[in-house]
């Protein structure tokens, strides 16, 4: 009873409370990374260098008028900013944060559960998540977010072959699904496998810019030519729903990278014995410190690059990464085939 | 006892969403009933013990191919309301005559299982599998006991494939 139903409860409930609350503060840290880059101070009202600029904001976007266009087709319009929430959330029940610790006497896995198809598992549920950017830009009944919709999902189905294309090869190396397993099997080599599959780690990163929207992939969004995207119909907190959701992605996405290509919950160098007085720093902390670098670094290339013209995004992908990838895996399968 | 409920409860779900999604008057409702539908069936995979194929059918069919028909509806639809006339291509006589005879054959198979719960004769006698989890699993049985259909089917893939990029390309 406790272990089937009690324990897993209890860690659904912190992950998706940590979500949400790492999620809110995502934006604050993009407007102060993205403010010091520019020389100016970002948000400082709220609290002491504005550190409860979240807390004000979610209370704005619950009080603001929640508007639905009258041409709107209204459940359709309603279920869009769910649909783009929700598997971006569900995500991380599959995420490995830790190994087994034991707490307070028990056993206890950091993560909520450990499948068979663990990496399927993010690849299928991140694809249901285009529905919620198509459907809000048709239901919206509007010429601008369809226009927006239609670039964001284009760009999210070329982008994802490249991505699944680059998992396939580092599922090859690990001989595995299971997420943690794959962190056990970097354990065993002895290397992370960014330096094993260092061009499918640059893909996978290039194409998970691109599938979040982010800057220099945010044509969705492209404010001259779109007016704000797909979401321009929206407003409170369905439009908030559809902003948490693009951070949701990013912080999947820096997990699944840090997973997959730098060893996890594992501290740097973990065969090296001169390195283990760092044992007593709890495995989380590695994967925390890992995934923030990755988060930071989105920020940083918003903060720095310009955005793409649209036929140079989807050359980009389809000319560029798409055959770089296949490249890459056949090249994996070769060298494997060689090695046993 | 906790397996039949499931069962049962996902199988009115998937038998209610096919039902509306040939009933419902606005095509893009209808193709996101099919997404649904097609979630069920994974749900109802994964009772079977295979996350495997569930997580394909998700990647596949409710990620992949439904967006393809999303876009082509949205496209194409436009929101025209349709047009009051019967259509004259429309065989009523001739679809209910199939929907009789589809029926009757289902019957009939499901009372054949039913008077006599053996296995049939057309499936392939399973190899041993040295491997365990659900993935290796299937694995194993398409490079063993069904290589030769699973060859066909890529097969099939590719030269629609090949078809694809013909009729898009006219000259080459």
């Amino acid at each position: 009873m406790v272990d089937n139903l009690i324990i897993p409860l209890i860690k659904i409930a912190i992950v998706l409370n940590a979500t949400l609350v790492a999620v809110t503060y995502m934006v604050l840290l993009e407007r102060k990374v993205i403010a010091w880059a520019q020389s100016r101070l970002g948000p400082m009202r709220v609290g002491p260098y504005g550190i409860l600029q979240p807390v004000a904001d979610a209370v704005k976007l619950m009080i603001k008028e929640d508007i639905t266009p009258v041409r709107a087709d209204k459940w359709v319009f309603t279920a869009a900013p769910i649909i783009s929430m929700v598997p971006a959330l569900i995500v991380y029940a599959v995420i490995p944060f830790g190994p087994e610790v034991s707490l307070f006497g028990r056993r206890v896995t950091l993560y909520v559960t450990d499948v068979n198809v663990g990496l399927l598992y993010i690849v299928s549920v991140a694809s249901i998540g285009v529905y919620g950017l198509i459907l809000a830009g048709y239901a919206s009944n509007s010429k601008y977010p369809l226009l927006a919709s239609l670039r964001a999902s284009a760009q999210l189905i070329s982008y994802e072959v490249a991505v699944t294309l680059t998992l396939v090869s580092v599922i090859m190396v690990a001989g595995s699904l299971s997420m943690v397993s794959i962190v056990r099997a970097q354990e065993a080599k002895h290397v992370w496998f960014a330096f094993v599959q260092p061009v499918a780690f640059v893909i996978f990163f290039i194409g998970g810019l691109a599938e979040t929207n982010r800057a220099p992939f945010d044509l969705p969004e492209a404010e001259q030519e779109l007016t704000g995207g797909f979401h321009t119909e929206y407003s409170g907190m369905r439009f908030a729903l559809f902003f948490l959701a693009e951070y949701a992605n990013m912080i999947v996405v820096s997990s699944v990278a840090t997973t997959l290509f730098f060893g996890g919950w594992l501290r740097p160098f973990p065969n090296v014995a001169a390195l283990s007085f760092l044992g007593f720093i709890p495995s989380w902390t590695w994967f925390l410190i890992k995934s923030f670098v990755f988060l930071y670094i989105f920020i940083w290339v918003r903060a720095t690059l310009p955005r793409y013209r649209y036929d140079q995004l989807m050359r980009l992908g389809w000319k560029v990464l798409i055959p770089l990838a296949i490249v890459n895996l056949i090249v994996t399968g070769i060298v494997k085939v060689l090695l046993t | 006892m906790g397996q039949s409920i499931a069962f049962y409860t996902l199988a009115a779900f998937i038998l209610g969403f096919a039902v509306l999604v040939v009933s419902t008057k606005d095509t893009v409702h209808s193709v996101l009933f099919l997404v649904l539908d097609f979630l069920f069936v994974a749900a109802l995979y994964v009772l079977l013990g295979a996350p495997f194929l569930a997580a394909i059918q998700i990647l596949v069919y409710a990620g992949g191919i439904v967006v393809l028909y999303l876009f082509v509806v949205m496209l194409v639809n436009l929101k025209r309301p349709p047009e009051a006339h019967q259509d004259p291509h429309r065989q009523t006589k001739f679809g209910l005559g199939l929907a009789v005879a589809m029926l009757v054959e289902l019957g009939m198979i499901g009372w054949s299982t039913y008077a006599s719960p053996a296995r049939p004769a057309f499936v392939a006698p399973l190899a041993a599998m040295p491997v365990s989890g659900n993935t290796e699993e299937v694995g194993w049985l398409l490079y063993t006991s069904y290589l030769i259909p699973f060859e066909i089917a890529s097969m099939l893939l590719l030269v629609a494939m090949i078809g694809a990029i013909l009729l898009a390309k006219r000259e080459l």
